[in-house]
């Protein structure tokens, strides 16, 4: 039951928010309620007991990518003028696309690789996840991302491009040589 | 039941154990427990800013020579702090023109709901704690970072630029301390195999201070940054720069600020007593047993009320004592000193605690080995950055002097070509 209403209000949160943040004309609430609906995919992930994902959920999106977009807008536009047409041309050709995509991920989880025992109904049984994943989840992540039967050429691979980005950055952003003089 | 056969039965079970006895268990307990739980939490943490505040005063006035409050509620004004909040209630809340009062209201909500959430996870005493998450530490981490949307919001609200550039700071400020203050509580992280508040004090026979005294220092300077306090109070620094970004909050919606401020300096201060100081732990007092009556759960809140309130007579003296960094020294010390120092000293504890591991020196007795070993090498990286800041503070005044003498040498032939 508690379930439920958690995941009932995680998602009303992201939907909600989300339909805000398409339809909004003031780019600044746009960002404000972009915050709200990681909040409420935060909140999913909780109900879904990945307690480390909500809070790097958090972390990193409501923590560092929303500042970065607030800081974005509050640079580049005319501050407090920022009444954007939010439809244009385009708007038909990217519901397509997203309705393509949710048909997609949807016939995925439930028909095509269901997480669920296969006589149960779709979407409404408890997945077949082992309760022992569930109770160490920060620990078995730890091991399967670092671990030597685990991910951890993928995991290095993903630091490498993290850390050669890092490094492009700064050198983007170094002072060339005619500057400096 | 009367109280003196409750008492006992308190100290033996928790509150809610007791109450979960008396209700029975249908699903509307938990819920309503849940509720009790995060009222009472909220309400203690709010309550201790007044007590706090009025400490505070009173401290700085001592150091500064002064007397402090002494008027309102007795010879030592405690109750300063009750007419100071009567005072917000009262005075009229100024909206500024042109305003965007979501963003504008939104902020102070959100500065005090972060700080109150952060309380959910601090150990009070045993088995006291408001929820035992396996991620408590990253808990922290990541709710903290959300208390710097509240200053955007406040600095972009309120329609002042002023206000704007002081969040613009702000966040310059939080984001950057952020790094260090994460890669130094990694530390104690390491050393406790785990990221459950709980899991960091039960692993703390001997204080990780004492492992690890470099981090704990990082992790203090940088919580002071984090809460804004002196000598990092540029956030606020009313004397040269306009107050920052609640420039144009008045009344109580400024109090809402003011009391997540303390709120998050209460819990900084009992979160590094936490990870560096052993908690509620004080040589086994948190599980005293006297006649049948478990004392240890009072004793040991005592104990980490006691850690926290030195710390936070810590930071009252570096506020009355230290001056203000500028924000180029302040960013500065941050990226090139805290940072690299903070990721040296992972690596090293990584690699030490692995091979301490692999010869057989953890846990037990031989704990006491572990620390050594862990408190030589932090001695040593400590003399190790020393001596490089003298090397490097050396050619920097060899330069500066150069250049004086110059400058000297320049002076001097100038006038006579005047003459």
């Amino acid at each position: 039951m508690a379930e439920q209403i958690t995941f009932i209000i995680g998602s009303i949160l992201a939907l909600g928010a989300g339909f805000i943040v398409v339809t909004n004309r003031n780019l600044f609430h746009g960002a404000l309620a972009l915050m709200i609906s990681f909040l409420g995919v935060a909140a999913i992930y909780l109900s879904l007991d990945a307690g480390f994902l909500a809070a790097a959920q958090l972390l990193i999106y409501i923590g560092a990518i929303s500042i970065l977009i607030i800081f974005a807008i509050m640079l580049t536009r005319r501050m407090m003028q920022t009444t954007e047409d939010p439809f244009n041309s385009q708007f038909l050709l990217a519901l397509a696309a997203s309705v393509t995509v949710f048909a997609i991920l949807f016939s995925a989880i439930v028909y095509v690789w269901p997480l669920t025992a296969s006589n149960s109904v779709p979407l409404a049984a408890k997945t077949a996840v082992a309760d022992a994943v569930l109770q160490d989840t920060v620990v078995n992540l730890g091991s399967a991302f670092v671990g030597a039967d685990g991910y951890v050429i993928p995991f290095e691979l993903a630091s490498i491009l993290l850390l050669a980005a890092m490094v492009g950055a700064i050198i983007v952003a170094w002072p060339k040589p005619e500057d400096v003089a | 039941m009367n109280i003196a056969e409750l008492f006992p039965k308190l100290l033996d079970l928790t509150v809610f154990d007791y109450l979960r006895s008396v209700w029975g268990n249908a699903p509307w307990v938990e819920v309503v427990l849940d509720i009790i739980a995060i009222l009472t939490v909220s309400t203690f943490a709010l309550l201790l800013v007044f007590l706090l505040g009025w400490t505070e005063r009173k401290v700085l006035a001592r150091m500064q020579d002064r007397i402090g409050p002494n008027r309102v509620g007795g010879r030592f004004g405690q109750l300063q702090m009750v007419a100071d909040v009567v005072k917000m209630m009262t005075k009229e809340m100024i909206i500024p023109a042109g305003a965007d009062r979501i963003a504008y209201f939104a902020a102070p909500i959100l500065s005090l709901m972060t700080s109150l959430l952060l309380f959910a996870v601090l150990p009070f005493a045993p088995g006291l704690i408001g929820v035992d998450l396996n991620v408590g530490v990253f808990y922290v981490l990541s709710i903290s970072s959300v208390s710097v949307v509240a200053l955007l919001l406040a600095g972009w609200g309120s329609n002042n630029k002023y206000a704007l550039l002081g969040a613009f700071r702000s966040v310059a400020q939080l984001v950057s301390y952020e790094v260090p203050m994460i890669l130094s509580i990694l530390v104690p992280i390491l050393l406790a195999r785990s990221m459950s508040t709980v899991g960091l004090v039960e692993a703390q026979p001997i204080p990780f201070f004492f492992y690890a005294p470099l981090s704990a220092v990082i992790f203090f300077v940088a919580s002071l940054a984090e809460t804004g306090r002196s000598p990092f109070d540029l956030l606020e620094a009313e004397s040269e720069i306009i107050a920052g970004f609640h420039t144009e909050y008045t009344g109580m919606v400024f109090g809402l600020f003011m009391a997540a401020e303390y709120i998050g300096i209460i819990f900084m201060s009992a979160l590094f007593v936490t990870a560096y100081w052993s908690g509620y732990r004080l040589f086994g007092l948190e599980n005293v047993v006297l006649n049948g009556l478990q004392l240890g759960r009072i004793l040991g809140f005592l104990v980490i009320a006691g850690k926290t309130a030195v710390v936070f007579f810590l930071f009252m003296w570096i506020r009355a004592t230290l001056p203000r960094f500028r924000i180029d020294q302040l960013l500065n010390f941050g990226w090139k000193f805290l940072v690299p120092l903070s990721i040296v000293l992972i690596f090293v504890v990584v690699i030490l605690d692995k091979v301490l591991v692999e010869v057989g020196l953890v846990g037990g007795s031989n704990e006491v080995v572990r620390m050594g070993i862990h408190l030589v090498s932090n001695l040593l990286i400590g003399w190790a950055t020393i001596e490089i800041l003298r090397r490097r503070a050396k050619t920097a005044r060899q330069d500066y002097e150069a250049e004086a003498a110059a400058r000297d040498a320049a002076r001097v032939t100038a006038p006579a070509h005047a003459d």
